[in-house]
Order: C-alpha cells, then sequence, then structure tokens
C-alpha cells in the first residue's frame, strides 16, 4: 500500500510541503532570525485592515452562497434523474471558463456603461448609473459566482444520502411537508452545509483575480497584500509572513471545524 | 609559388577560425528587456543595427519585471544576464546594493554626451515614456482638464477619475494640483501631497493596478479622466475611441540599460550600452513604438520627422511642459518609506 502512494507523497513532498516549509522558513530568517515581519503583520494596522476586509468578503460570500446553492442542491435531489443531471451540468460548466474571463464578464455586465446599468437607464428606473463594480459588491457578485459549484457539489452529495423513507415516516405521522423538511431533511444535511460553508470560506480566503479586476483597488485582501509586499520590501519574506499567518487561519478553521464533523466529508468523500 | 600561395590560404584560414571562435567566446551579450510590442520595436530599431555594427551576438531574454532576477542572479554569484533595460530606479537602487556595476562613461561617449538627468553612475536613459491626464472627448469636447488642478477639481469639471494605484507619478500630480511647479517638486513634499491626495480620494471611482486596465477604463467610458501612460491612451484612440490627453504636467518618466554586477561579457556589454544609445538608434525606436528616445540627440538627428516628433514624451517642446521623475528621490529612505505609506493611505 505504502509503496502504491509513495509517487503522491512525493508529489506531495516535493510541490507542498519543501516550497510551504520553504516560505515559512524565509519569513524568520534573512540575514539571522528576525520576527521583524511578523512584528510588522500584527503592529501595523494595513494589516488588520485587510484580514478584517477578507474574513467579511469570504463571511459574506458564504452565506450568499449557501442561500443560493441550498435551493439548487435541493432541488436537483428531488427531481428525477436525468433533469438532477442537466442542472449539476449547469452548476458545473462555468469550471469551464477561466476565473480571469468571468471576471471580464462581470466587468461588462456591472460597470457604469454596463449591461445591467443600460437596462435599468432604458426602463427610466433609474438617473444614474448604479456603483455596482470597482467596489467590494462587485467584488462579493463575482466571486459568489466562481465559488457557488463548491457550495452546490457537497450539498447535493449529503442530500443524496438522506433516505427518502425517513421523509415519508414524517409525513405518515402526519408532518407537513414544511415541518418533516425543518425536523428531519434540514437536519440531516447539515453536514452538507458544514462542508460547502467550508470549502467557500477558505477558498475565498485566498482569492486574488477577482478582487484585483473588480475591487477598484480599494478591496485589498490578503492575497493581494502578499503580492505587494513582495513589491514594497523586495524580499520574500515579508510576503511569506503574511502568507504564513493565513495559512495558520486556514488550519485554524479545518481544526475547529473538524471538532464538529470528519474532514473527509468537508472534502466531499463520505 | 603554388605552395605560398596555399600557405597563404592556411594561414588566412587558421585566422578566420581563430576570430570567429574568438567571437562565439567573448564577443556576445545577453540583453534583457520588457517582451511584447516593445522588444521587437527595439530589436528592429537599436538590437540588430547595433549586433551588426559591433559584429556581436545579442542573445535576447524577456521578463516583465526584472528587479527579482537581478537580485537572485547576481545573489548567486554567477549571473547569466549582462545588460538589462528596466524602470531607473531598479538601476539605482541595484548600484547602491551593488547589484550593478558602475559605468565608465570614459568608454561611452554616446552616454558621456547625454545631459546629467538622464544618466547616473549605474545607468544610462534609454527610453521614454509619460503618466499623462487623458479624458474622454465624449465628455469633454472642448474645455478638457489640462492640468492637475483641473483634475482635482471635480465642480468645474464633474465626471468619474481613476488614478493608478501606486505613488510613482501620483504624489507628483498631487503636489502640482497644489500649485507646486514641476521643476520644483524635488524633494517630494510627501506629507502635502497625501493631504492632496485624501481631497480627492472620495472622487476616485477606480484605482487601476495595470496598464491594460486604464486603457480598457478609458475606453469602455468607465471613467472621463485618468492619469495613464501615453502610449496606451494613443493606442485606445487608435483603435477609434474619443479620447485624448495632454502633455502638460506630465510625469516624464525612463527605463535605463544597466549591467548586471559581475556580467559574464563586461567589455562587450559596455560596447554595447555605448552603441544602443547612440542617436541614430534611438532615433529609429519611436518609428516604431510610441515611446520616446532616452538620448535626447536622436532629435538632432532629422530621422524623426517633426509631426512625429511632437507626439513622443521626450521631445524636447513636450518635454517642457512635465516633470522629470526623480528616480534618485524614489530610491532614497524619504521615497521607499513614501512608497510604503501608499498601502495605508489606500486602506483608510
Amino acid at each position: 500500500m505504502l509503496a502504491l502512494v509513495s509517487p503522491a507523497l512525493l508529489v506531495i513532498l516535493a510541490l507542498i510541503v519543501l516550497p510551504v516549509g520553504w516560505l515559512a522558513w524565509q519569513s524568520i530568517y534573512h540575514d539571522g532570525f528576525t520576527l521583524e515581519n511578523y512584528r510588522r503583520v500584527f503592529t501595523e494596522d494595513v494589516y488588520w485592515r485587510s484580514f478584517a476586509l477578507t474574513f467579511e468578503i469570504s463571511l459574506a460570500v458564504t452565506v450568499i452562497a449557501l442561500l443560493l446553492g441550498y435551493p439548487v442542491a435541493y432541488l436537483a435531489n428531488s427531481v428525477p434523474k436525468g433533469w438532477s443531471i442537466l442542472i449539476l451540468s449547469l452548476v458545473v460548466l462555468p469550471f469551464w471558463t477561466s476565473v480571469l474571463v468571468r471576471a471580464y464578464a462581470w466587468l461588462a455586465l456591472l460597470q457604469r456603461t454596463g449591461v445591467i446599468n443600460q437596462f435599468l437607464r432604458y426602463l427610466d428606473a433609474i438617473s444614474e448609473p448604479l456603483a455596482l463594480v470597482h467596489n467590494t459588491f462587485g467584488t462579493v457578485v463575482a466571486t459568489v459566482h466562481i465559488l457557488l459549484p463548491f457550495m452546490v457539489l457537497p450539498l447535493y452529495a449529503t442530500m443524496q444520502k438522506i433516505p427518502n423513507d425517513l421523509m415519508q415516516a414524517g409525513a405518515s405521522l402526519g408532518a407537513s411537508p414544511s415541518l418533516t423538511f425543518m425536523r428531519v431533511f434540514l437536519p440531516l444535511s447539515l453536514p452538507g452545509v458544514l462542508a460547502g460553508c467550508t470549502m467557500v470560506f477558505v477558498l475565498c480566503l485566498g482569492f486574488y483575480i477577482t478582487p484585483e479586476l473588480l475591487g477598484g483597488g480599494r478591496t485589498v485582501m490578503v492575497s493581494m497584500l502578499v503580492s505587494r509586499n513582495v513589491e514594497l520590501y523586495n524580499q520574500f519574506g515579508a510576503a511569506s509572513a503574511v502568507a504564513v499567518v493565513l495559512l495558520l487561519s486556514v488550519l485554524a478553521i479545518f481544526f475547529v471545524v473538524s471538532r464538529f464533523i470528519s474532514l473527509d466529508r468537508v472534502l466531499g468523500q463520505k | 609559388m603554388n605552395m605560398k600561395r596555399n600557405f597563404g590560404l592556411g594561414c588566412a584560414l587558421l585566422g578566420a577560425i581563430g576570430l570567429t571562435s574568438a567571437a562565439d567566446a567573448a564577443e556576445q551579450i545577453t540583453f534583457v528587456s520588457q517582451g511584447g510590442a516593445y522588444q521587437q520595436a527595439q530589436t528592429v530599431a537599436i538590437l540588430d543595427p547595433s549586433a551588426k555594427k559591433l559584429g556581436i551576438t545579442i542573445n535576447q531574454d524577456s521578463i516583465p519585471d526584472a528587479w527579482p532576477a537581478i537580485k537572485t542572479q547576481v545573489g548567486s554569484g554567477k549571473p547569466i544576464w549582462d545588460v538589462v533595460d528596466t524602470p531607473t530606479g531598479n538601476c539605482l537602487r541595484g548600484g547602491e546594493q551593488g547589484l550593478i556595476e558602475k559605468l565608465d562613461f570614459s568608454k561611452i561617449p554616446n552616454g558621456a554626451a547625454m545631459p546629467e538627468a538622464y544618466r547616473s553612475p549605474y545607468s544610462v536613459s534609454y527610453e521614454f515614456y509619460s503618466s499623462v491626464l487623458s479624458y474622454s472627448q465624449k465628455t469633454f469636447p472642448k474645455d478638457a482638464p489640462n492640468s492637475w488642478a483641473d483634475f482635482w477639481d471635480v465642480k468645474k469639471f464633474p465626471g468619474r477619475r481613476a488614478l493608478r494605484n501606486h505613488p510613482f507619478a501620483t504624489l507628483e500630480a498631487a503636489l502640482m494640483a497644489d500649485g507646486v511647479a514641476p521643476d520644483k517638486l524635488h524633494p517630494l513634499d510627501v506629507d502635502r501631497a497625501f493631504k492632496k491626495l485624501e481631497e480627492i480620494k472620495p472622487h476616485i471611482t477606480v484605482w487601476w493596478t495595470s496598464g491594460a486596465q486604464s486603457a480598457q477604463l478609458l475606453n469602455d467610458g468607465e471613467v472621463d479622466m485618468e492619469m495613464a501612460w501615453n502610449g496606451r491612451v494613443s493606442a485606445v484612440a487608435k483603435e477609434g475611441a474619443k479620447v485624448a490627453f495632454t502633455y502638460n504636467q506630465g510625469i516624464l518618466q525612463s527605463t535605463s540599460l544597466c549591467i548586471l554586477k559581475g556580467a559574464p561579457n563586461l567589455e562587450t556589454a559596455v560596447k554595447f550600452l555605448n552603441e544602443a544609445v547612440d542617436p541614430v538608434h534611438q532615433a529609429n525606436l519611436p518609428l516604431h513604438i510610441d515611446y520616446g528616445p532616452g538620448n535626447p540627440k536622436a532629435f538632432e538627428t532629422n530621422v524623426i520627422k517633426p509631426e512625429r516628433a511632437a507626439q513622443l514624451p521626450s521631445e524636447p517642446a513636450n518635454a517642457a511642459k512635465q516633470a522629470l521623475m526623480s528616480y534618485a528621490w524614489w530610491s532614497s529612505p524619504a521615497g521607499e518609506a513614501a512608497e510604503k505609506r501608499w498601502a495605508s493611505f489606500m486602506q483608510k
């Protein structure tokens, strides 16, 4: 068994463990040991603002993705097989388009001269174009779009495993459909909710292209801070420290989540 | 007789072999620029003619941002590049950090003949571009904004605005908006510049990060006026968009040539450096791309037609309207502090 997985382990070692280790090392070693990079991360308010904004955006994206994704997964779960395949294909379809192209597509939709503003002006619903992009709003919209599949798929996988008999039992005992949903289906789907939310939240923490293109320069998320630090301080240690702090926060989130649910489930396997 | 001739021929052949192998061993350099249409234009205008004239081989490489590579190559002790075309600040900073060779201008007569503002102990100017005030002609068919004071005047010139998300040129523009003359900017009054920027900040729709983004904003009418690089604006105008710009109070910026410390072909590199800023080669560059020659003497060669010259950022009359960016100031501790302060300004 070990022989079978060893190529995979080697790849992980070479491509993940070593570079991340090197990253962490650089953040504390530059002509001798130094905690200067971390002192900066924890004392300068630029970093705090970015971390706070990143968590706020991630939270907003997660909540919106859940509200949009749950009904989709529910529908895909309750319709006949052929329809559910169609629905899931539509969910997965955007995966085949690059993140960059999707960001520009949102720009075409949301900007001042974009489709939405022009349509609203045509209807005389607004007199001045709405500021839909080059701000946090535009960033959140596009990010939700990109991350929605990561919410729908774990939800659907979990819902698939809820035996239909339980709902029928509920109904035969006199519960209304909404009561059965609230008391039986919803609680049983919660592991999927937690799995989807964790995926979306964690992936969102590291978003770069979308806020860079749609944030108008004001929405500075942590990943952008990483790249700016390389430019600003001309040494990778300064950027590594930010990356390490972000990595540790992600690990902390996974640790907390794993107290409630097995990690296999978060990653969608069981 | 016959024998003698053969002997002579043999000698000539031997000599030729000796020459070619010497050329292979020493007479080549690796030149690095930023790729794309820009590097192609240089190849035609400057690199190929220089290689021909000097009888050397120029190997080309390209990288968008040379600075990290300069650091790692020189740091490793065995650099593979010789000459780099990079924003002038990198040459100065590199010189101070021992990453760039100090130039002996007695071996670079073309560089020595350039005005002092166009060279440093480590570099010579190679080409010029400008951060200019550009605007939509649809929004401003006449009475267009013509100075940074106009850009800051949101009552007289209503409209959406964009600036670059970077302190370079932006601080200079803020100071000019506050009434500082273009030739009296340095050393920059950083506090005054940021105070002036706070004033315009609520009216800035987008802080752009890439040249392509600034072009898109102008092209799509997403903003009515912005700071942008002259080449980007003229490219958008060429595509048919109703946009224009003014060189008035533009911030003239440059890339320079410099040589990596311990370059493998130092002597040839110095020879090439001299050739590359030759006024005629330099004059050829703007025939292929919208950038101005780094050597102002190029305008005296008659290679550049007057109507073309009038479009270029470093043409003397245009240059006189602009502020020359001081890379020496930006790579000083005060400049670096201002660069770091930018991040907190943006996130406040």
